[in-house]
């Protein structure tokens, strides 16, 4: 292949590794926003999207097939239960916690995030899942390079949830009370915004983005594993820090970009996939030490 | 001679000028005030002034040295000590611990000497305690020195705050609205107090306040700012009598009343 | 329950009382190994190994409030260049202990020393995906052994006599310990200890005071760093083999575990998170793989019901 095939083929896999990172990191990005939580268990909650997929697939399966009509039931539901997972965590974990040292309310995230991936590894013994699904591999060849319509199908409904998020966020009323609490959640209070409501809101969106990126993964990669969301919510948060932490165009800019550096990253001579993780989270650390605020984000007050 | 020194000094964020051109001096040894109404960039001026902000533009002078861009802890070490508008101890560690914070950057021992307590390190700590606690007897609270700071009165947790601040050895000293939250006797406590403080420990004393009857009793020079820019300079009585500061201060007053 | 832990509180206040209760329990402690199995022994040095760890984590999470999330790097750190100093080149056991001291403390600049300024959420995130880049490290060189570690590591002697049996590393662990313990008392009552403290309770106020906040934070780094890879290069002879897989991010949420269940900050504390988080898989055998996630809820029940952790909270 020459050097354009292999660029073009990086594109395509940047492209699909960084819609998966972008609607983590969209998750990661909103809850942050409205409550400056880090929410560690989000990756987890990718993961869970994933196995809640996984069962129910296994159950539509029987009436309507594991090809993308289950595919898309399966990841509705599981969006659904995952959104409200979100929600029951922020209620019981991070409510009464609100007022607490930052120290403690991170602690605590950590803890619900060792929760969610235990308890999942209690019950599948730690072992790989296959996600078997019924998609072929037809696709279109685009000079050397190609790709397959699963793939492409992917990267554009994840493109699609981002609009849709978008717009949501933007055009409608519960959209403009997010940013508002975002900005300033007493003002809310007193303006007669239900905050807890929109609060809850933005958890359930995250999580079920999240659910979502866990199920295309699920059928993307063919196997699930308690343990996939770790590194993803790694990145996830990388891309989020990356596009400027809070904003949601960042979240979506953050997490495409972090693909298709990964992507080409692993093309640079001495960079070979084993070191990945490797540039990653080194992109991470340097940016959180030089730009905190990422591409996007808003400028604070500059402290001494 | 001007101890404190601040020419043209600005401050913006994100398009919003907090301080425009600021200029004043404060005399050492002598009592300086800040004052103006709500939201007019006092304690702005004054996080500029102790490095919690980086200012946009200007220059501050103390004791003779720049102090623009440097760190809150070195500019407390070169000698600038102040108190918070808002009270802010260590709220779970005694009386004396809190003031034991001021010593810090006054002593030096490190991990290795702490942990194999020298002969250094123990005298050092002997100091400190010392030096603390003579301190807290000067603002009168020596007698809850093993007391939790969160479980004091608001007035003496003030004081608290001041004692650290001595602790400091500061040769100017900012206070933050300290008349806030007192009442009439606390108030007249403060008076004699800051007095005492310039007087017996030649400190000199710049503060922010709210409290016009305060300002004016122990003021010896009032520096007037509004909307971020200094509208007035004088002592008590050319201010008292200056048309844009009753405009802009007392004309205010009487809005809220009505 | 609130009843008993107040009368023992009360009880413990004189030193008189509480230097009679260490003295007790180090003599319990020496005595284990005339009365004990083997697997008790084994289990015990496992304890002491936790409680400096835990340790070590402590002074950073307890004393000066910073989460971190990669510990086990440090632990790594000390564990591999102990391993790489004797296998590879064939240097004493106890000279490596100063050079992997080095190593960690530089370590903890290297990653402290431009991140301490960040964010506490930041700093947390960036600590686990270091812990992270030095577990792939390791396992992606070739000195480090790969994948499969180092095996066959070299066990110390000291006067002619070889520590190669469990009871010896007892003793060896439990001297840690003991050493863990008294450092880090001794750094909690100064001058150091009592900073951590101001910029743990509110940095902007102990900034005003004249601290270096970024200065005392980073102290509180390198030494925990210390206490990790001093522990590391013990573990690595008493194990002779390391692999990449010891260091995994589970093992630094497992110390933090420990320091969380006894109660941040508390040095008894922290010793009995230790031993819960060593002995409770020992008693519990038959949950299997279910153990972590009765960890996991029970940390989570600790931060939300009692976050000052097992041990009762001083009292003024």
């Amino acid at each position: 292949m020459s050097i354009q095939d292999i660029l073009l083929q990086q594109l395509a896999n940047g492209l699909i590794l960084g819609s998966f990172y972008a609607l983590v990191a969209l998750g990661y990005t909103m809850v942050y926003g409205i409550i400056k939580l880090l929410n560690f268990a989000h990756g987890d909650l990718y993961m869970l999207g994933a196995f809640v997929g996984f069962i129910a697939l296994s159950f539509l399966s029987d009436y309507i097939g594991d090809g993308w009509a289950g595919i898309v039931c399966s990841m509705v539901l599981s969006m659904i239960a995952v959104g409200l997972l979100g929600v029951l965590i922020q209620r019981i974990a991070y409510v009464p916690m609100l007022s607490a040292p930052r120290l403690s309310i991170l602690i605590t995230a950590l803890a619900v995030s060792m929760v969610l991936y235990n308890g999942v590894m209690a019950f599948t013994d730690g072992q790989y899942l296959a996600f078997t699904t019924d998609l072929n591999y037809e696709g279109v060849q685009l000079g050397n390079v190609f790709v397959t319509n699963t793939q492409m199908v992917l990267v554009g409904s994840s493109l699609l949830l981002m609009i849709v998020l978008y717009l949501f966020v933007h055009k409608t009323l519960y959209g403009k009370a997010m940013r508002a609490i975002a900005i300033d959640q007493d003002a809310c209070r007193l303006m007669g915004i239900n905050v807890n409501k929109i609060i809850a809101l933005t958890f359930f969106i995250g999580s079920s983005l999240a659910a979502a990126a866990g199920v295309m993964a699920g059928t993307y990669y063919g196997s699930i594993h308690f343990f996939m969301g770790f590194i993803i919510g790694l990145k996830a948060f990388t891309a989020a820090v990356i596009g400027g932490i809070g904003s949601i165009p960042g979240a979506m800019l953050g997490g495409l970009l972090l693909g298709l550096l990964e992507a080409f990253g692993t093309q640079i001579p001495f960079i070979g996939t084993e070191w990945k993780d490797v540039f990653s989270f080194g992109i991470l650390i340097l940016l959180l030490v030089f730009k905190p605020t990422g591409i996007l984000g808003k400028t604070e007050i500059e402290r001494m | 001679m001007a101890l404190l020194e601040v020419n043209n000094l600005a401050l913006s964020f994100a398009g919003l000028h907090v301080i425009k051109e600021l200029s004043f001096t404060v005399e050492e040894g002598s009592i300086a005030s800040l004052i103006g109404p709500n939201g007019a960039g006092k304690t702005s001026v004054f996080n500029c002034l102790t490095g919690f902000y980086k200012p946009t533009g200007g220059d501050i002078t103390f004791n003779t040295k720049s102090i623009v861009a440097k760190k809150p802890h070195k500019i407390t070490q070169m000698g600038m000590a102040r108190t918070f508008q808002n009270l802010r101890l260590f709220k779970s560690m005694s009386v004396l611990e809190n003031v034991m914070s001021g010593m810090h950057c006054r002593s030096k021992a490190g991990p290795v000497g702490s942990v194999l307590r020298t002969a250094a390190q123990q005298r050092e700590e002997a100091e400190i305690k010392e030096f603390c606690e003579t301190c807290l007897k000067f603002v009168g609270l020596l007698d809850a020195r093993d007391r939790i700071a969160s479980n004091l009165a608001y007035g003496d947790q003030r004081r608290v705050e001041w004692a650290r601040a001595l602790a400091t050895q500061p040769k100017l000293l900012l206070l933050d609205e300290p008349a806030a939250g007192l009442n009439h006797d606390e108030k007249q406590q403060l008076i004699e107090l800051i007095n005492k403080i310039r007087d017996e420990l030649t400190i000199t004393i710049f503060l922010i306040e709210h409290d016009m009857g305060l300002v004016m009793k122990v003021s010896e020079k009032i520096t007037v700012i509004d909307y971020g820019e200094k509208i007035a300079q004088g002592n008590a009585e050319e201010i008292q009598n200056n048309p844009k500061v009753i405009e802009a201060y007392l004309g205010k007053e009487e809005d809220e009343i009505g | 329950m609130a009843n008993f832990s107040d009368t023992l509180g009360e009880w413990l206040r004189p030193q008189k009382n509480r230097m009679f209760i260490l003295l007790v329990l180090a003599a319990i402690a020496m005595l284990i190994p005339l009365a004990s199995s083997n697997y008790v022994l084994e289990v015990m040095t496992n304890v002491w190994f936790y409680v400096m760890l835990c340790l070590g984590l402590n002074i950073v999470v307890g004393y000066a409030g910073l989460l971190d999330l990669g510990y086990a790097a440090f632990f790594a750190v000390g564990a591999y260049t102990t391993g790489i100093l004797t296998s590879h080149f064939g240097v004493n056991f106890w000279l490596t202990i100063p050079v992997a001291v080095c190593c960690s403390a530089c370590a903890g600049l290297l990653i402290g020393g431009p991140t301490l300024r960040l964010r506490s959420d930041y700093l947390a995130i960036v600590t686990l995906g270091f812990g992270e880049i030095v577990r792939i490290v390791a396992r992606n060189l070739e000195i480090t052994g790969g994948a499969s570690g180092l095996i066959g590591i070299e066990r110390p002697s000291i006067f002619g006599f070889q520590l190669n049996q469990i009871v010896h590393f007892y003793y060896v662990f439990l001297l840690l310990a003991i050493l863990a313990c008294f450092v880090s008392y001794r750094l909690q009552h100064s001058r150091m200890g009592r900073a951590w403290q101001y910029v743990r309770e509110d940095e902007d106020a102990a900034e005003a005071m004249g601290i270096n906040r970024v200065a005392v934070k980073l102290y509180a780094y390198v030494i925990g760093a210390i206490f990790g890879g001093v522990a590391g290069c013990f573990f690595a002879v008493k194990m002779t083999a390391i692999s990449p897989e010891t260091f995994m991010f589970q093992q630094s949420v497992l110390i933090l575990l420990g320091v969380v269940l006894g109660g941040m900050g508390k040095i008894p504390g922290v010793i009995i998170g230790a031993f819960a988080l060593v002995l409770f898989p020992e008693v519990f055998r038959g949950l299997g793989s279910m153990r972590m996630l009765v960890f996991a809820i029970v940390m989570l029940i600790i931060m939300l019901y009692r976050p000052e952790g097992i041990w009762p909270a001083k009292k003024s």
